[in-house]
């Protein structure tokens, strides 16, 4: 059998990968599971240059902002030497706050809430597409992060960990299109869903017409889809719209800032249950 | 060789986006390097590396975004091929035809991907028109700024060489 054309083995070899990419998309619709070891492969190979690439930025970094900004160290020293007391004499009233907070707890009865098991996780790398909106995280499966994780950081919620190769996770932030989160609103307890629009907002749907909310709302995790735990703050309602007669969307303000994303925790317990009583902070 | 190329190309352009989305804290950063990378490839190599780099392209950004794999990649792999056949059909050396045809690459990528997105059911952007016109122009921008650095680049070399040789000369004599 001849060998087909010069000419029309380009056309061939084009027709063979469209196939390919659509049997690819296809087995993930079916499965809800892309091929492991293809993701695998790609995941560990590109995020190996990702890290790379990352070390060297952040060593030079270090280096110039251990050297270049020494100037005005003592007087920061100073400074933070004073906060650090006022600190102390803070945590002490806490701590105090706290212990009596724990007696009326075991006087009424009330289960204390078991503190989430987190890895603290670097971002190495931001998106690599405008169409997505994700990081990558310095820890992966070694360090016990599987997918569907809550990644979160001191302020609210980051986002979960879609994919996880052995020392590195993809993270999608919840700003991403395809993102979603069971929330609330904080002061009322209407329920919705929080999607993120691809650019730096969010938006709350499924929203009843008659519930009550106002510009200033803090949104949270509603704990009912088992990937981030209930009460995280999402963020906070900047301007309410009607969508039809029966539900209103809102527009929320996330109350992290994407742009200054440089350390996450990923949650790595379990999400708790959302009627077994447990109440994040 | 061209293989090489090809690929370093695309690792170099994957990891200069997350670079820069990371460093300058820009999630909402609206070019897409690797488009410009498979378009770059495209035009410079052919169309079947123009190809195999859209595909290699789109499927690193579909693993390290979370989405669907597959998808950016059809959509990288058609606008890669489709370049690479204009780059031998067309003269596509100044600057014009060739923010064209990034402005070109870019709208069918687009269309590609939005048209898979919705047929999978996923969302897509609110306002499509005037992300694809933002990233339309920015890529060409960029890409057009690639092509004269590159084009650039061997000439530098040649003069970096010949002020060497012309300043050990003058040591000697």
């Amino acid at each position: 059998m001849a060998l087909p054309d010069t000419r029309h083995r380009a056309r061939y070899l084009f027709i063979a990968v469209v196939v390919a990419h659509i049997l690819l998309i296809s087995a993930q619709v079916a499965s809800r599971s892309g091929p492991p070891l293809l993701q695998a492969g790609l995941m560990s190979a590109l995020t190996a240059a990702q890290r790379a690439a990352w070390g060297t930025v952040a060593g030079v970094r270090s280096v110039w902002e251990g050297y270049a900004y020494l100037r005005g160290v003592y007087e920061d020293n100073q400074r933070l030497s004073r906060e650090n007391a006022q600190l102390r004499v803070l945590l002490q009233q806490e701590r105090a706050n706290a212990r009596g907070t724990e007696e009326f707890r075991s006087l009424l009865g009330l289960r204390t809430r078991t503190p989430w098991t987190t890895a603290a996780a670097e971002v190495v790398a931001g998106s690599v597409s405008p169409d997505y909106q994700s990081v990558v995280l310095d820890k992966g499966r070694q360090d016990g992060v599987q997918p569907n994780m809550a990644v979160i950081n001191t302020v609210g919620v980051v986002g979960r960990v879609v994919r996880v190769s052995g020392r590195t996770a993809v993270a999608q932030l919840v700003i991403d299109r395809n993102a979603a989160a069971a929330c609330v609103i904080a002061r009322t307890g209407a329920q919705g869903i929080v999607l993120g629009n691809g650019d730096l907002s969010l938006r709350m749907e499924y929203l009843s017409a008659t519930a009550e909310m106002e510009r200033g709302d803090q949104v949270v995790t509603a704990g009912t889809d088992r990937v981030y735990p209930r009460g995280l703050l999402v963020g906070v309602v900047e301007h309410v719209e009607r969508n039809g007669p029966a539900f209103r969307v809102v527009i929320v303000r996330p109350a992290v800032d994407f742009s200054q994303l440089a350390s996450v925790l990923v949650v790595l317990a379990p999400a708790p249950r959302a009627d077994d009583g447990q109440v994040a902070k | 060789m061209t293989a090489l190329r090809v690929v370093a190309a695309v690792v170099v352009a994957l990891v200069i986006q997350g670079l820069l989305t990371r460093v300058l804290g820009a999630p909402s950063m609206r070019v897409d390097f690797g488009l410009v990378a498979v378009v770059w490839i495209a035009l410079r190599f052919g169309r079947v590396p123009g190809l195999l780099g859209g595909t290699l392209v789109g499927l690193g950004q579909d693993a390290l975004g979370g989405g669907v794999l597959g998808l950016a990649g059809l959509a990288k792999c058609v606008a890669g091929f489709a370049t690479g056949v204009t780059g031998t059909q067309f003269i596509v050396t100044q600057t014009l035809p060739r923010f064209l045809v990034f402005l070109g690459a870019t709208l069918l990528c687009a269309v590609v991907f939005v048209g898979l997105s919705m047929l999978l059911g996923l969302r897509v952007s609110s306002q499509p028109y005037l992300d694809v016109s933002i990233q339309g122009v920015s890529n060409a921008a960029i890409g057009v700024l690639v092509f004269k650095l590159v084009e650039l680049s061997p000439g530098a070399r040649d003069r970096w060489r010949a002020r060497r040789e012309r300043r050990q000369k003058r040591r000697y004599h």
